[in-house]
Parts: structure tokens; C-alpha cells; sequence
């Protein structure tokens, strides 16, 4: 592409946007839009379910918490990790690269483990209640967000082992597949609010 | 078989036998991610759905020609108006539109190609692919009661008709599945155009100098982003109902059916504006072209397709006037609706000024761009009819909504395409459209159309419901029914005509030359067709009009910026 | 029209096997709905015409909430010719204008450049085109909020009756909740004159709309979802409508009948709807044929069964129609019905039970007697 830029006359180029950097804003853009619409429909929902199993028996924060320190750090270390490569310390990078990863992966068993209790012992599932389809949607749709981003992260991990990835040329790059993952941060930060603070309500008549 | 460089579309190749020849041809648009092949693919794709989508309509209107006709029976009439709509929104108009923003886009704003071209080759071919899973219904699905086989729902699919309970059989999954798909199609092709735009345009293009339709389509990349992930996410909560016996939308179990037509209509009116602004977009590329006058008022212009933007996203509640929303809620969502009618007439009032003192040239797509004025503005005066919220009450769900919604996606959307297919027509092959088969063309369809849905506001005030296979006949609405149907046939007439014309003029229509319309922008700067790269050197861009400066270098637009 | 028109053989078999297909239905009514409506208004000189064209139409209101809403109309028809007018006229000018200048200009002594003048813009143009719509909207949403502050209410009006209306797949339950017990009837509204209805809306599976165009605007009735809307008829008279909200294959057969009587006709009209069903020994043929088989779980006859999904038959022959209103109760219509509803209402909810003719006969008389 900067060969074809190059070809033109001595007008200033107008455009210096990237189109990667372009690109994945406005992917992140539309994912919002889709979570907010199951956001909202959780929003909806709350207080609203007053058969079968309630947020305030079923959910329990010890595990959740730890889930979340889990996830939110990982935006840390793949910060730590955009930055090494862009030092070129290659080590370095692979290092939290990996560490990104465990704690992605922590997250997404976590949360497995939990819905186990939940089915297991407090028999809440997709069909229990209005609480039950609105929780397995939201969460998981976002667990399927972290498994996507894990995916873009160990893709990005395996290259490097092979040495595919080149600090100078690669870092930028490396740097915008990032983002995904700060965004799926920031979505959990709101369902967290959403299903383990804000909904964890007594459950009234309906409506 | 070569996977072509650049230059195998153009020479023969020397293939070993005629039929090889043809495999390699079909290969060569098979895995092309070359924004042009990729657009008239997904506008040739569309057409082919316009005609479905139309002779659909046209057993609905054969059906309705007289009271308690038996055509067909209810089941395959309530078929035959969720698969017309449901076709002609999303395997019709979108790809249309999102097909010639794919082939304008790139050549307008200097560029070489999309910003992502694979990804570009990815969202035509899902929108294939949603395409033939909802047709396949057809022949693999069970509708309604197992009465039926396609979806038979309505093409905004009110819960709770959806449930499994009153949809049994899996037609709706189909509904669901296939809008799912070619939605990911529009997506991505949405994130494409914000970074085509954004990113790929010539040295000197700056954004208030861009031709008003990548404004329009800009609106529209957002507006997509916006709303279509809205429609998925509601579909994948309908999907986990019916599949996985989840609770969204069920009302026996505390599930709400009123979400349903949130979350539809919050997806649903940004849509119908999806669906209008790159018309707008065609009408002010082609007005300015036939009346020799640059477009009045450019940067109000942009203003009011942002403004169409952001208000859109806020009226959607207007669909659901009589769902007992509440006065307040009422007046509301009434307000805002009828606010949305001062950016858009900004717009009817700049291509009025833009005429004016023109020296107009009624060529074919001029008629067409014309004929848009004049019928959008009656469309869009009955949709002032029907955000008006008492009025609503009588009028929601009756034919009078069908003539207004035909009206704006008729003769606005429609009547857009068509004079967009004429104008870029010589363009994208090298050859001009027949100009007195296109004026038959015009007024057929605008006959044809005139006849088929003026009527339909008289009969729906006379008390006529949509979605009714048949109707009783004391009620008077018989004439207007029948005259509506009698409108059908002639529009045919005009498809047919255009289809002869596109297949005779590739073969011997007049040689267009690389700017046959004499006009301002800068696709009309290279050669037509345009090779795969477009332009030879990236042209630069000195004001909202390049090739006026061009031709008129003593009085240059960029003086008046 | 055709299949309305004619009287077929009742009872010949259809020529060929049947294929559930557009065949017409081989059972054909003598006379439809309109044809006996309009044999009924002659015994009531006074009654408005329930034949014609406007029978439903929204410019023929009787009721407060309809002819607000006409009245309102009016002005919003009024503002928008007014635009239609302007828009086109000065579309109209502009064409030919432009079509003459461009005659002119390409006369071969035109002494015109090669373009016309370029006008890139008008900032005190533009300002009035945006303000004088804007003006236009604020007086619509004033004249809207208005007309809504009136007929948009959530209290019942003064003095107003209670009804409920349910809707079902394809047809409608009335009640009338009162201290004498409650009134269940389908299909066929009754209401005295004068008196605003209030009227709860509720569904029993899916969404339907109330709409009755000479009366009122039409309301959704929303499964877990109580809406209600509210009329007054203005006089005696028969006002027609029908469901408005798509609710699945007969969406179309789903017709409302509402009769504004006179308030004494009403009383007695109640009184008489109230009685448990006549018992009458000479159909008691029929009447056990109805117990025998499953009729009695899906229909309720005082006195006999109690089933809710279908319609209430207790009175059934006091009403005019059967099938929500598109077919006029007679003996014929009533005795193919139970034969087979399919065949007059395809896809309906009630099924063929497969009588042979004696029962068929037999409880076509005793439903007869329900007055
Ligand atoms: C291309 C698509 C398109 C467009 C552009 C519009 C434009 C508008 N629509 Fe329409 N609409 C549909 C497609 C579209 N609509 C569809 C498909 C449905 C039915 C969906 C379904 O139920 O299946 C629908 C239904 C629909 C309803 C719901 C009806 C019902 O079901 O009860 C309403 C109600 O408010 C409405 C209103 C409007 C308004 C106010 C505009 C405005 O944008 C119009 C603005 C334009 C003008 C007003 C004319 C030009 C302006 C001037 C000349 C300036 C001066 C004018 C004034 C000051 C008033 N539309
Ligand atoms: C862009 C959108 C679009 C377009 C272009 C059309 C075009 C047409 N529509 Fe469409 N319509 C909708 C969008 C559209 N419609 C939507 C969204 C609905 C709501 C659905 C719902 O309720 O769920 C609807 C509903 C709808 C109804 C109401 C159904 C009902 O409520 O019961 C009717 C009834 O008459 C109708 C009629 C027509 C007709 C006659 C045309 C005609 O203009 C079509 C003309 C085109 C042709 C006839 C093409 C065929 C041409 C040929 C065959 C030529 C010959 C070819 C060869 C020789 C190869 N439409
Ligand atoms: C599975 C339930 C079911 C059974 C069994 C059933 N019906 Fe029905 N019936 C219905 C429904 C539902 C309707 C309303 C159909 C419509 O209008 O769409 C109806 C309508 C009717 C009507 C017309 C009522 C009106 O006012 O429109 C009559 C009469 C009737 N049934 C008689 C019978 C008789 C007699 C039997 C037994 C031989 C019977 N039904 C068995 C469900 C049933
Ligand atoms: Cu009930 Cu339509
Ligand atoms: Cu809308």
C-alpha cells in the first residue's frame, strides 16, 4: 500500500489514519452495539423472575472476584507485552504474552467451574427462569468474546515462537489485536456491574 | 488453473477447451476480491432477488386482485409476504446498496481498492450464502402448524408467534438463521467502507470535499454498525429460545414479546434509512450532473445525512404506537419522528435548489433521480400521516402503512437503484444502457407503480389490515384492490424491458467512452471499464468536484471553499 | 367473490383426492356476511348502514376517540397538501425552467456560456428551509399531544362499563365482569349506546389488535401485557372491524361485530346472556353427541361443560355469525362447520371430529336451540 501512496504527486497526503487501527475501532464499535443489547435485556430482566432460583442465593463473588482480578491484569500484562516487542525484547514479550494467556484461560475455566456449581448445586440453567436465560446469555456471550480474543492471543503467541513476528514491522499490529482484548475488559467490567452488583436484588412480583 | 494476475481478466486466456474457458471465467469472479467484480456480483445477485422478491408480490396482488380469491391458500400467502419482505429488505435492497457502495466508494475517493479486500470477498459471500439458506427453507423446512415450509412469520417476526409453541417446524430458524449470516455480510462490509473511507482517499480529499455520497454511505457504515448487531443479538436470543428452551421472549414464563419489538425496531428503523440514504447519495451525484449545476449547499448537506443519523436512531418506538406505550412514550417517540423531517427535507429543498436554474438533460437516470423527488415526498408525507400518534391508531398495520412504506422503498430506494444502474452502467462495462428502452423503463415503472400503491393508502383508510390473505366484500376496498393489482403487470413490463436492455446493450450498446455524461467526480477520470486498479496514478483532488476544476481551470471550485 | 357467490352440492364428494392445496373449499355458503348484513339493517330504518363503502371507514366516525382523531386528521392532511403543493409546484417550475435554459442555451446564436452559473449555496435560503419545517413540526408534536392528552388515557372515563376482550387464535372472547356473575361471549360485542366502553385488552396466546375503525383506534392485546382502549358509540348500529395485528394463518378470519344497542335492548340483551343454556328435550340427541365426544373440552355450555379454548356456545344461536364473524349462522353453515371448519376456515384451531351425518345432524339441531 505505501508503494501505491508513494506513486503521487506533491499534494500532502490528507489521509494518515491507518486502516487497521480504523478497522478494529469500528469492530469494536459493533461488538458494543451487540452487547449492549444484551445488556439492556438483562437490565430489562432484573427483578423480574421471581420463580425458581434468585441471583442472591445462586451467585457468590469469591470465585467471580477472582475471575475478574484474573482478567482485568491480563490487560496489564498485554500492555507489558506490546511494549517489550516494540522494544524488541522478544523474551519478554513472549513471556506476557503467555502470562496474558494463563489468565485469560483462568478466567474462562473459572467461569465454567462456577456454572458447574450453578447447575450442579443451585439448579439454576438456561430454562429455570428469566434470571437463568438472561445470565447464561450475557455471560457467556462474553466468555465467547475472551475464548475469540484467547484465540487472536495464542495465534499471535505461536507465531512468535516461530519467529514469525518482527518487532519493528509487527509491533503496531500486534498492538491493534490488543485492543480486542481491552475491550472485552471493559465489557466484563460492565456485566460484572450488571449480574453481581446491580442484579443481585430480590427478585419483586411481576411487573 | 492461474490464479490470475492482474491482467488475465482482460487478455483470453488460452484455455484448452470452451469449457474450461468458462470455469476459468467462473473462477475469476468465484474468488475475486476486486471491489468492482465483488459489487456487480452483489448488485447482479440482488437484481436476481428483486425479480423473486417481485413475482412473489405479484401472486400476493393476483390474490388480493378480488374478495375471497383462492389462489393460495392463507398459509402460502403468509409465506409469500414474509419472504417478499424479508427478500427485498435484506437480499434486495441492502446488497444493491451495499453493492454500489462497494464499486463507487474506491474509484470516487481515488482509491485503489477497499481497505480490506478479502474481508470485502468474506461479506459478499456471506450474504450469499444467508441468501440461499433462507430460500432453502423452501424445500427444507415445516412453517406454522407444519402447514407451510418457508417462514411465514412476517418480516419483523413478532414474538410470540415465533416461540416453538405457535412456530413449530423450524421455517423461523431459517428466518433467523439466514438474516443472521447476510447480517455479518453487511457488517463487515460496513467496517470496510468506514475504513475505505477514513483511510484510502487521493492526496487533496479532504472529508468536506468527498462526493456527497461517501457521506451518505459513511452514515450508512455507522447507522449498519449500529443496528444490525442489535437484529443479531435479538435473533440469537429468539435462537436460544426456540433451540435451547431459553425465556427472552416467552410471555407464559415471564418472558416480554414487547422486547422483542424493541430490540427489532431499534434495529428496524436505523434499517429503512440504510435503505434510503444511499439513494439520496445516487440522486445527488446524478441531479447536479443533469443540470449542469454543482449541488446547492454542500456542507448543509452533510449536515442533515449526520443529523438523519443520530435522529434515526432515536424514533424507532414509532413502529409501536398501539402497543399501549403510554401518553408519554406516545408523544415522545411522535416528536422525534416528526422532527426527522427537517433534515430530510433540507435535503428535498438543496436537490430543488440544485435544479433551479439548471439547464436540465432528462436523460434516463435523470427521469429516474426526478421521479424520486416527487414520489419520496409523498412517502415521506405519509409517514408524517403516521407518526401523527392518534392517527397511528387507526392507520398502524392497515394498507395505508403498506402505501407509505412502498412509496419511500419504491419510489425512493427503487427508483434510486434504477437511476443509479443507468448512470454507472456505462461505467462499469464500457457501454451506455439504451436510452429510449430505459424511458419506456421509467414510465412503466412509474405508471405501474403509481397504480399499484396510491391505492393502497385509500383502501387502508377505508379500514383494510395488511398481512390478510383475503377480505370480506362488503367493506369497499374491492376497487382499490383491483386497480392495484392492475399495476402489477405493468411494472413487469418496465423489469422486463430493463432486463432486455442490459442484455442487449452489453453486446451492442453504444460505446460510453470514459465520461459520457461529462461529470464532475473522479471514477469518471478513468478509463471505462476501469482496469483493476482504477486509476493509473492515484489522482489528486483540489475541491468536492475534481474534474470541474479539470475542465474549467479559469473558474475553479476550490475559489468558493 | 366466486366462492360466495354460488351454492354447491353439500354433500358430493370432492371429484378428486384432496389436496390441501388452493382447491376451493368444496362447501360453499349460501349468502355471506355482507348479504345478510344488509338484509338485517332493513328492519332498522335508523341504523346506519352497515353495508358499503366507509363501513369501516376511519372518515365515518361515531364515537369520541374516532372522530378526535378524524378531526385531527384533517389538520395533519391539510399541513401536509400544503407541502405536497408547494414541493411539487416548485418541482414543476424547476423542470420546465431548466428544460427551457437549456433549450435556449443550446441554440446555435445563444450567446450563454458553456455551463449555467454555478450557486454553490444561499446561507439565508438554507436557514429558512430548515426553520419553516421546524415551525411545521413544533405545531404538529402541540396539535399530537394534544389530541393524545384526550384520548390516550389510563383511567376510565366517567361513568364507564367494564369489558374485557381476549383475543385467541382466530377469534375473540368477550366478558362482561359484573355482580350477577360474569358474561362470556365470543365474537359479537355488545354495547348500549352512549356509554363509554372501557375495555381490557388481553391475549390468550399471541399478539392481536383491536380495531374497530368507526369507533375507536386499534390496541394491540399483548400476551402478559393488559392494555385498554375506550369508545362510545354514537348510535345504534352494527360497527365492523378486525384483528389488525398479523397472529398467524387466519389473521384474516379473525372479524369483530360490535352491536350498539339501545341501553333498555342492552339490559335485556345481558339479562338474556346471563341464563344458563335452554335445555330442550327434543335435541337431547344432540346435546349427548356434544357430551360424548370432545366438543365439551374446548367450548362452554352453561350447564353442560366448561371448556375455555374455543368459544363460548352457550347462546351460541343468538348470534348472528360463527368463525369470528365471516360466516352467517345458519342450520347449513353451522352443520359444515362442525363437519369439517377446515374446510370453510383453513388452518382454524378447531379440528374435524369425524361425526357421521345422524350425530352431525343431531347436534347441529340441539346447538340450534341455543338462543
Ligand atoms: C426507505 C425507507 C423509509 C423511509 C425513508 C421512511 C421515512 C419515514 N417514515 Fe416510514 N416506514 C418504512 C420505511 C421508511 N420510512 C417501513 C418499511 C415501514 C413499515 C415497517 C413495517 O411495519 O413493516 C415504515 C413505517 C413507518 C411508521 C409506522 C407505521 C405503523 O406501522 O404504524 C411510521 C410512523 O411514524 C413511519 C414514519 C416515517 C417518517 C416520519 C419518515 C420520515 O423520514 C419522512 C421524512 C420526509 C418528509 C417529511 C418529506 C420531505 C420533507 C419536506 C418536504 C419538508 C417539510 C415537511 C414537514 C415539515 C413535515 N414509517
Ligand atoms: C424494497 C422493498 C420492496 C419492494 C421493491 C416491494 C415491491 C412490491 N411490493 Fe412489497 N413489501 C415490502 C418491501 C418491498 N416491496 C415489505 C418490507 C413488505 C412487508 C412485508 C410484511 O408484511 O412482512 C411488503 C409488503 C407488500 C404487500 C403487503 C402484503 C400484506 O400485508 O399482506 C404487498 C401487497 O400488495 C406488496 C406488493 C408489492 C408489489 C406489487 C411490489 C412490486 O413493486 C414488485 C415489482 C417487481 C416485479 C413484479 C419484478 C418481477 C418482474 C418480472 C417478473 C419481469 C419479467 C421477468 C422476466 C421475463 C425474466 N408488498
Ligand atoms: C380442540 C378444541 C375444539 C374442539 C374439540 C371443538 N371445538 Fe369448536 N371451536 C374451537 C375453536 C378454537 C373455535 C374457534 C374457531 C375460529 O373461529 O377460528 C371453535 C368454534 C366453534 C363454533 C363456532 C363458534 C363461534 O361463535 O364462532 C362452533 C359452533 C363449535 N366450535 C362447535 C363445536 C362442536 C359441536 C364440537 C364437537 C363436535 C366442537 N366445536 C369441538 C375449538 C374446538
Ligand atoms: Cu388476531 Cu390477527
Ligand atoms: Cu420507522
Amino acid at each position: 500500500m505505501t508503494a501505491l501512496n508513494a506513486t503521487t504527486s506533491n499534494v500532502r497526503l490528507t489521509a494518515p489514519l491507518s486502516r487497521a487501527k480504523v478497522g478494529m475501532a469500528s469492530l469494536i464499535f459493533m461488538e458494543s452495539a451487540f452487547f449492549s443489547a444484551f445488556l439492556v435485556t438483562y437490565l430489562y430482566y432484573i427483578g423480574k423472575s421471581p420463580d425458581g432460583p434468585q441471583p442472591l442465593d445462586c451467585l457468590e463473588l469469591n470465585l467471580v472476584l477472582i475471575n475478574s482480578v484474573c482478567l482485568l491484569s491480563s490487560s496489564i500484562t498485554v500492555v507489558l507485552a506490546v511494549r517489550s516487542l516494540a522494544r524488541g525484547a522478544m523474551g519478554a514479550f513472549r513471556l506476557w504474552l503467555a502470562v496474558t494467556i494463563l489468565l485469560g484461560l483462568e478466567f474462562l475455566l473459572g467461569t465454567g467451574y462456577e456454572w458447574w456449581g450453578l447447575i450442579e448445586d443451585k439448579g439454576l440453567t438456561l430454562q429455570s427462569n428469566a434470571f437463568g436465560t438472561n445470565f447464561y446469555s450475557l455471560v457467556g456471550f462474553h466468555a465467547f468474546h475472551v475464548l475469540v480474543g484467547l484465540v487472536l492471543l495464542i495465534g499471535v503467541f505461536i507465531l512468535s515462537l516461530f519467529g514469525f513476528i518482527n518487532p519493528a514491522r509487527d509491533h503496531q499490529r500486534v498492538d491493534i489485536a490488543t485492543w480486542y482484548w481491552h475491550f472485552v475488559d471493559v465489557v466484563w467490567i460492565l456485566v460484572f456491574t450488571l449480574v453481581y452488583i446491580v442484579g443481585r436484588v430480590p427478585q419483586g412480583a411481576p411487573a | 488453473m492461474t490464479i490470475g494476475s492482474g491482467h488475465s481478466s482482460l487478455a483470453p486466456l488460452p484455455g484448452p477447451s470452451p469449457r474450461g474457458r468458462f470455469w476459468e471465467l467462473v473462477m475469476q469472479w468465484a474468488i475475486s476480491v476486486d471491489h468492482k467484480k465483488l459489487a456487480m456480483m452483489y448488485i447482479g445477485a440482488g437484481l436476481i432477488f428483486f425479480l423473486v422478491g417481485g413475482i412473489e408480490a405479484a401472486f400476493m396482488r393476483l390474490q388480493l386482485a378480488q374478495a375471497g380469491n383462492n389462489v393460495v391458500d392463507p398459509a402460502t400467502f403468509n409465506q409469500l409476504f414474509t419472504m417478499h419482505g424479508t427478500t427485498m429488505v435484506f437480499l434486495v435492497g441492502m446488497p444493491i446498496l451495499l453493492g454500489f457502495g462497494n464499486y463507487l466508494i474506491p474509484l470516487m475517493v481515488g482509491a485503489r481498492d477497499m481497505a480490506f479486500p478479502r474481508l470485502n470477498a468474506f461479506g459478499f459471500w456471506l450474504f450469499i450464502f444467508g441468501g440461499l439458506l433462507l430460500y432453502f427453507s423452501y424445500v427444507g423446512a415445516d412453517g406454522l402448524y407444519g402447514a407451510g415450509t418457508a417462514p411465514d412469520v412476517g418480516w419483523f417476526a413478532y414474538a410470540p408467534l415465533t416461540s416453538r409453541t405457535f412456530s413449530r417446524g423450524n421455517s423461523t430458524d431459517y428466518w433467523i438463521l439466514g438474516i443472521l449470516v447476510s447480517g455479518f455480510g453487511s457488517m463487515t462490509t460496513a467496517i470496510n467502507f468506514i475504513a475505505t473511507i477514513l483511510c484510502m482517499r487521493c492526496p487533496g480529499m479532504k472529508l468536506m470535499r468527498m462526493p456527497m455520497i461517501a457521506w451518505m454511505m459513511l452514515v450508512v457504515a455507522f447507522l449498519v454498525l449500529v443496528a444490525i448487531p442489535i437484529l443479531t443479538a435479538a435473533q440469537s436470543m429468539l435462537l436460544l429460545d426456540r433451540t435451547l428452551g431459553a425465556h427472552f421472549f416467552d410471555p407464559e414464563t415471564q418472558g416480554s414479546a414487547i422486547l422483542w419489538q424493541h430490540l427489532f425496531w431499534f434495529f428496524g428503523h436505523p434499517e429503512v434509512y440504510i435503505l434510503i440514504l444511499p439513494a439520496f447519495g445516487f440522486v445527488s451525484e446524478i441531479m447536479p450532473t443533469f443540470s449542469r449545476k454543482v449541488i446547492f449547499g454542500y456542507p448543509l448537506m452533510v449536515a442533515a445525512t449526520v443529523g438523519i443519523g443520530f435522529i434515526s436512531l432515536g424514533v424507532w418506538a414509532h413502529h409501536m404506537f398501539v402497543v399501549g406505550l403510554g401518553p408519554v412514550l406516545d408523544s415522545f417517540f411522535g416528536a422525534t419522528t416528526f422532527l426527522i423531517s427537517v433534515p430530510t427535507g433540507i435535503k428535498i429543498f438543496n436537490w430543488l435548489g440544485t435544479m433551479w436554474g439548471g439547464r436540465l438533460q432528462f436523460t434516463t437516470p435523470m427521469l429516474f433521480v426526478t421521479g424520486f423527488v416527487a414520489m419520496f415526498v409523498i412517502g415521506g408525507l405519509t409517514g408524517i400521516m403516521l407518526a401523527t400518534v392518534p392517527l397511528d391508531w387507526q392507520l398502524s398495520d392497515s394498507y395505508f402503512v403498506v402505501g407509505h412504506f412502498h412509496y419511500v422503498l419504491f419510489g425512493g430506494t427503487v427508483f434510486g437503484i434504477f437511476g443509479a444502474l443507468f448512470y454507472w452502467f456505462p461505467k462499469a462495462t464500457g457501454r451506455l444502457l439504451d436510452e429510449r428502452l430505459g424511458k419506456w423503463t421509467f414510465w412503466l415503472l412509474f405508471i405501474g407503480f403509481t397504480l399499484t400503491f396510491m391505492p393502497m393508502h385509500v383502501s387502508g383508510a377505508l379500514g383494510m389490515p395488511r398481512r390478510i390473505y383475503t377480505y370480506e366484500v362488503d367493506r369497499g376496498w374491492e376497487i382499490w384492490n383491483l386497480i392495484s393489482s392492475i399495476g402489477v403487470p405493468v411494472q413487469m413490463a418496465g423489469v422486463a424491458i430493463f432486463l432486455w436492455n442490459v442484455v442487449r446493450s452489453l453486446r451492442k450498446g453504444e460505446v460510453a467512452g470514459d465520461d459520457p455524461w461529462d461529470a464532475w467526480t473522479l471514477e469518471w477520470s478513468t478509463s471505462s471499464p476501469p482496469p483493476e486498479w482504477n486509476f493509473d496514478r492515484i489522482p489528486t483532488c483540489t475541491s468536492a468536484r475534481p474534474l470541474w476544476d479539470r475542465k474549467h481551470p479559469e473558474d475553479p471550485d476550490a475559489h468558493y471553499e | 367473490m366466486e366462492a360466495f357467490a354460488s351454492t354447491a352440492q353439500v354433500t358430493a364428494p370432492p371429484p378428486a383426492p384432496p389436496i390441501p392445496s388452493a382447491a376451493p373449499p368444496p362447501y360453499t355458503m349460501k349468502e355471506s356476511v355482507a348479504e345478510m348484513d344488509a338484509r338485517l339493517v332493513i328492519c332498522d330504518p335508523d341504523a346506519p348502514p352497515v353495508s358499503g363503502a366507509g363501513v369501516t371507514g376511519i372518515f365515518a366516525p361515531e364515537s369520541p376517540p374516532s372522530r378526535q382523531i378524524r378531526d385531527l386528521s384533517y389538520l395533519v392532511f391539510g399541513i401536509c397538501i400544503v407541502i405536497f403543493v408547494v414541493v411539487q409546484g416548485f418541482l414543476v417550475v424547476a423542470i420546465f425552467r431548466g428544460i427551457r435554459a437549456r433549450r435556449v442555451a443550446s441554440r446555435p446564436d445563444s450567446e450563454a456560456s458553456a455551463e449555467p452559473v454555478q450557486i454553490y449555496g444561499s446561507i439565508p435560503i438554507e436557514i429558512a428551509w430548515t426553520v419553516i419545517p421546524s415551525i411545521i413540526v413544533f405545531v404538529l408534536t402541540m396539535v399530537t399531544i394534544r389530541t393524545l392528552r384526550d384520548i390516550d388515557i389510563t383511567t376510565p372515563p366517567e361513568n364507564s362499563m367494564e369489558v374485557v376482550a381476549i383475543g385467541h387464535q382466530w377469534w375473540w372472547e368477550f366478558r362482561y365482569p359484573g355482580p350477577d356473575g360474569e358474561v362470556i361471549t365470543a365474537n359479537e360485542m355488545h354495547v348500549p349506546v352512549g356509554r363509554p366502553i372501557w375495555l381490557r385488552l388481553e391475549s390468550a396466546d399471541v399478539i392481536h389488535s383491536f380495531w374497530v375503525p368507526r369507533l375507536a383506534g386499534k390496541m394491540d392485546l399483548i400476551p402478559g401485557h393488559t392494555n385498554y382502549t375506550w369508545f362510545s358509540a354514537d348510535r345504534k348500529g352494527i360497527f365492523l372491524g378486525q384483528c389488525a395485528e398479523y397472529c398467524g394463518t387466519q389473521h384474516a378470519h379473525m372479524l369483530i361485530r360490535v352491536y350498539a344497542d339501545e341501553p333498555a335492548e342492552f339490559e335485556t340483551w345481558l339479562d338474556h346472556q346471563r341464563k344458563p343454556a335452554v335445555v330442550d328435550a327434543s335435541v337431547d340427541a344432540g346435546r349427548r353427541v356434544f357430551a360424548e365426544y370432545a366438543c365439551l373440552n374446548c367450548h362452554t355450555i352453561d350447564g353442560l361443560s366448561d371448556g375455555m379454548f374455543g368459544p363460548n356456545l352457550t347462546h351460541l344461536a343468538s348470534r348472528d355469525t360463527i368463525g369470528s364473524g365471516f360466516i352467517p349462522l345458519d342450520r347449513d353453515n353451522l352443520r359444515a362447520w362442525i363437519d369439517d371448519p377446515n374446510q370453510l376456515k383453513p388452518g382454524c384451531n378447531m379440528p374435524s371430529l369425524k361425526l357421521d351425518p345422524p350425530e352431525l345432524d343431531a347436534v347441529t339441531d340441539y346447538l340450534m336451540t341455543l338462543h
